[in-house]
């Protein structure tokens, strides 16, 4: 099966024509003409006389599965045979073009399939029907008649039959239809199993391009230089070495920020670029520092001006009255995506045309970024997706990389020009998960209950970096609660505490921020579950037992959390030297608990076991889904033990892999996954385990050495280390 | 200018000395080769010098001696998949792959010399890194390729 083959030129202009009123499922498309080789059924569906079914695919894969789950979606209705089943993007251009039939492209959040299995199923249900009709239509009987499996249509009385490829013409010509019933997802026979993905086989022979890896003739490469400070400008370099190197073509200056080399390789660019002398203005934050950032968020720990995230009774004269009062403080540091491959782009630009090959997680977005750079219309621009060697938030929202691939292409028409940022520039340049501190007090009274709970976090607004004109229009960030919300999808606060105060005051420094795989989950869970955890010492209690009374009336949150008791046993004493930690959490419509177990030796923290559970409400793949929790932990644990971005002098401190470092194999617990999908609802699997990775260890490093880590990460703040 | 056996053909490298081979294997057209850092950490270009794993971004084409045999990710299957592509397909392991060119060439480097590697020796040799996290994964389909190999044998 092949993936990402480029949609048919005259197919689409052929469907192109009709007007797609039905936004969501492309159900009023004109017909696809009948002498068309590859019959459209509607916009997500293709089948071709070989018998090929052709998925596409709105949504981008980047190593989370969604491309294997949205097309086990379609095929669930469509009854095709899987075998056949091969994927493919359309552009944004195109999208754009058939009035978004194919609706929105952004994968973050763990949206892929929560956002959109409704309509991609009704997709592949109303292609089948009308594969249906147009057999019982030719055979002149009901279509009630008629039964359908693995891509054929039989009418059993008359014994007769015909394949969807024999059908698709004829299909293609009949009325979708208007009222469709989905499948009881207990009766799925192609969903909700743990098939394998479609897009392994060309990953492990070399095979598989990435947007790294793309070639046309006559491409040239570029290497860029940005202003390491931020806010700085370019202010003036000098090239004349640079220009007398082997390869070199041109050196170009990237809007008021940057210096492109061009080459007819890539380390020909990068190796002139090093000869640059670059003289920077240095602008208003060249003298920014870690220390700096930290005090502004500590003053904002004892702000007045915090917006309400979450709010119940009265938590400050609940203090008053209290019998014990807790107070701890946590901090979460900057962290980079540090995707494995780095930032590129191909833009070819002409004054009549823009076109780009790159990986987003955003394909729309992206558009209008090469549109803006271009100074072109939209619809004469267009975005050829690729698979993306990471995305992790980096690619979903900044397409910065993109912008000045199409800004350096300007100045070279008609030659297509590859931008690959160095790891260095990658690190320097990020869109960092955003800084945040939180002051988290407690009120017990004697029997020690918790009375009253103030989480005050401080720091960076997500939004206010992206969107600063919605940020100030709404005076507040969404996401700054997740997981901490009284209600909705995006992560409700499990425990019942009656007098509980939830506030953000805002602070922003200078430095972009962006969603990063968990976003604001990460240390919402990691300085709640701590605390909770804290405060379950305070009172003597077992961690388990003190959870599970305040989430009583919280079934869905203590049912993965009982899951990950049970597999762990919990309820009996671990082997001699070896401590667990508990942590649970709830976001992007799903469930997440974990239970770590770790030993300390000297200053050696191992890990021995990971048990994680999930409830995603339905569950595509299983395995897929615990692809992700394993692969959620190898993240989770990497930003828990080494991942810190620090500013110096207006610049990030980091620049490379040996000194932002990322967990490996020899670092890696065993994660045991449970997915536990309760029906019901559409969660998110991409992100949701990894919010319980750091807090579950973190728990259990408490339990072993007696000692509370609150800053993070424990590389830069205690003595311990992995091993 | 030197000649290599390059995936088991003649090949003449025409760069600069200083050029590291990462950068010509992928001129070349073998982009499964792939640039990660650019300073021996990650591993992602990872490819094999006469049966050795060696990290091609930090090797300049003047280290290699004529005749040396090169070997990239598009060179270690025979007529089938080597055994241990078998096993990551098997086990589903890529995520979004873009990783695992080197760590089934650092994988295939270890089981050529040690078809039998415990856990420990394992954590010791394969220190690439994928961001994805699909670590338990590859350590299982190296076990799979192992039996495999040794069961052959
Ligand atoms: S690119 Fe060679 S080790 Fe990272
Ligand atoms: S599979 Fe994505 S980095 Fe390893």
């Amino acid at each position: 099966m092949t993936t990402s083959l480029p949609l048919s030129r005259r197919h689409f202009l052929a469907s192109a024509t009709a007007l797609a009123g039905g936004f969501q499922l492309g159900f009023t498309l004109a017909p696809a003409q009948a002498d068309s080789p590859k019959p459209e059924l509607n916009a997500w569906v293709v089948i071709a006389p070989d018998e090929s079914v052709t998925i596409r695919i709105a949504r981008m894969e980047m190593g989370q599965g969604t491309l294997t789950g949205l097309a086990q979606l379609v095929a669930e209705e469509l009854e095709c045979d899987w075998s056949k089943v091969r994927t493919e993007y359309p552009t944004p251009g195109q999208n754009l073009k058939r009035n978004r039939v194919w609706g929105n492209f952004a994968t973050g959040g763990s949206r892929g399939i929560r956002d959109s299995h409704d309509y991609v199923r009704k997709g592949g249900a109303a292609a089948r029907m009308m594969l249906v009709s147009a057999a019982a239509k030719q055979w002149g009987v009901a279509e009630s008649d008629c039964t359908v499996s693995k891509g054929i249509v039989t009418h059993k009385a008359s014994n007769r039959s015909l394949s969807y490829g024999q059908l698709a013409q004829a299909a293609a010509l009949i009325e979708p239809p208007k009222d469709i019933v989905l499948k009881d997802p207990k009766d799925w026979t192609i969903a909700g199993k743990p098939l394998p993905r479609l897009d392994t086989r060309d990953k492990v022979t070399g095979a598989q391009l990435y947007s790294m890896d793309h070639t046309m003739p006559g491409l040239l490469h570029a290497a860029l230089k940005n202003c390491p400070i931020f806010g700085g400008k370019l202010k003036s370099y000098d090239a004349k070495q640079a220009l007398t190197m082997k390869g070199v073509k041109k050196v170009v200056t990237v809007a008021d920020k940057g210096v492109a080399v061009v080459a007819d390789n890539w380390w020909r660019a990068q190796q002139a670029l090093e000869t640059i002398t670059i003289v920077w203005d240095e602008g208003p934050n060249a003298t920014l520092s870690s220390a700096a950032i930290e005090a502004t968020l500590k003053q904002g720990l004892e702000a007045q001006d915090a917006v309400i995230g979450n709010q119940s009774g009265d938590a400050k004269a609940a203090f008053a009255s209290a019998h014990q009062i807790i107070e701890a403080e946590y901090s979460y540091p900057y962290q980079h995506h540090a995707t494995m491959e780095p930032m590129n782009a191909t833009v070819l630009y002409t004054p009549e045309k823009c076109e780009a090959w790159t990986s987003t997680q955003n394909a729309e977005t992206a558009l209008a970024a090469l549109a803006k750079a271009a100074g072109l219309p939209a619809e004469q621009c267009d975005i050829h997706r690729m698979l993306l060697g990471g995305g992790f938030g980096r690619r979903a929202v900044s397409h910065d990389y993109v912008e000045q691939a199409a800004l350096i292409a300007k100045q070279m028409p008609g030659v297509p020009v590859k931008l690959i940022w160095s790891r260095e520039e990658d690190m320097l340049h990020g869109h960092y998960h955003p800084i945040t501190r939180a002051r988290m007090k407690a009120g017990l009274d004697s029997q020690g209950n918790v009375t009253a709970l103030h989480m005050r976090i401080s720091g960076q607004s997500i939004m206010a970096s992206i969107n600063a004109n919605a940020f100030f229009a709404a005076g507040r960030d969404p996401s700054s609660f997740q997981g901490l919300n009284p209600g909705g999808t995006e992560g409700v606060f499990g425990y019942a505490i009656p007098n509980l105060l939830i506030d953000h005051a805002i602070r922003n420094p200078p430095i972009p921020a962006g969603y990063w795989r968990g976003v604001n989950n990460n240390q919402n869970a990691l300085y709640l579950e701590s605390f909770i955890d804290e405060l379950a010492q305070a009172t003597g209690s077992d961690p388990l037992a003190f959870r599970q009374k305040l989430l009583a009336k919280s079934p869905q949150h203590l049912a993965v959390l009982n899951a990950v008791a049970d597999k762990a046993e919990w309820h009996k004493p671990a082997p001699k030297g070896i401590y667990r930690g508990l942590a649970q959490h709830m976001g992007y419509g799903s469930y997440v608990a974990a239970c770590a177990e770790v030993s300390v030796t000297g200053n050696k923290i191992q890990i021995h076991r990971i048990v994680a559970a999930t409830n995603p409400g339905h569950a595509v793949n299983p395995q897929q889904i615990m692809a992700q929790i394993e692969g959620s932990f190898a993240y989770g644990l990497s930003a828990l033990f080494y991942g810190e971005i620090t500013l110096k002098d207006g610049k990030v401190e980091q620049e490379n892999f040996d000194t932002y470092e990322i967990l490996r194999m020899a670092q890696m617990p065993k994660v045991e996954s449970i997915v536990m999908p309760s029906g019901g609802f559409w969660g998110g699997v991409g992100e949701p385990t990894i919010f319980v990775a750091a807090p579950a260890v973190l728990n259990a490093i408490a339990a072993a050495t007696g000692k509370r880590l609150r800053t993070m990460p424990i590389q830069s703040h205690s003595d311990l280390k992995i091993s | 200018m030197i000649e290599i056996i390059l995936n088991g053909k003649k090949q003449v490298l025409d760069v600069e000395g200083d050029m590291p081979i990462l950068w010509a294997l992928r001129d070349l057209g073998l982009t499964g080769t792939k640039y990660g850092c650019g300073i021996a950490q990650c591993g992602a270009c990872t490819i094999h010098i006469d049966g050795e794993a060696v990290r091609s971004c930090s090797l300049p084409v003047s280290a290699l001696q004529a005749g040396q045999k090169i070997t990239t990710i598009e060179g270690i299957a025979g007529t089938v998949l080597h055994p241990l592509q078998q096993a990551f397909i098997d086990l589903d392991v890529p995520q979004c792959g873009y990783c695992q060119s080197g760590q089934l060439m650092a994988a295939a480097a270890l089981l050529s010399k040690n078809p039998k590697p415990d856990d420990a020796l394992i954590d010791q040799e394969m220190t690439n890194i994928c961001r994805c996290g699909t670590y338990n994964r590859i350590r299982a389909a190296i076990k799979q390729a192992s039996a495999h190999i040794t069961q052959k044998a």
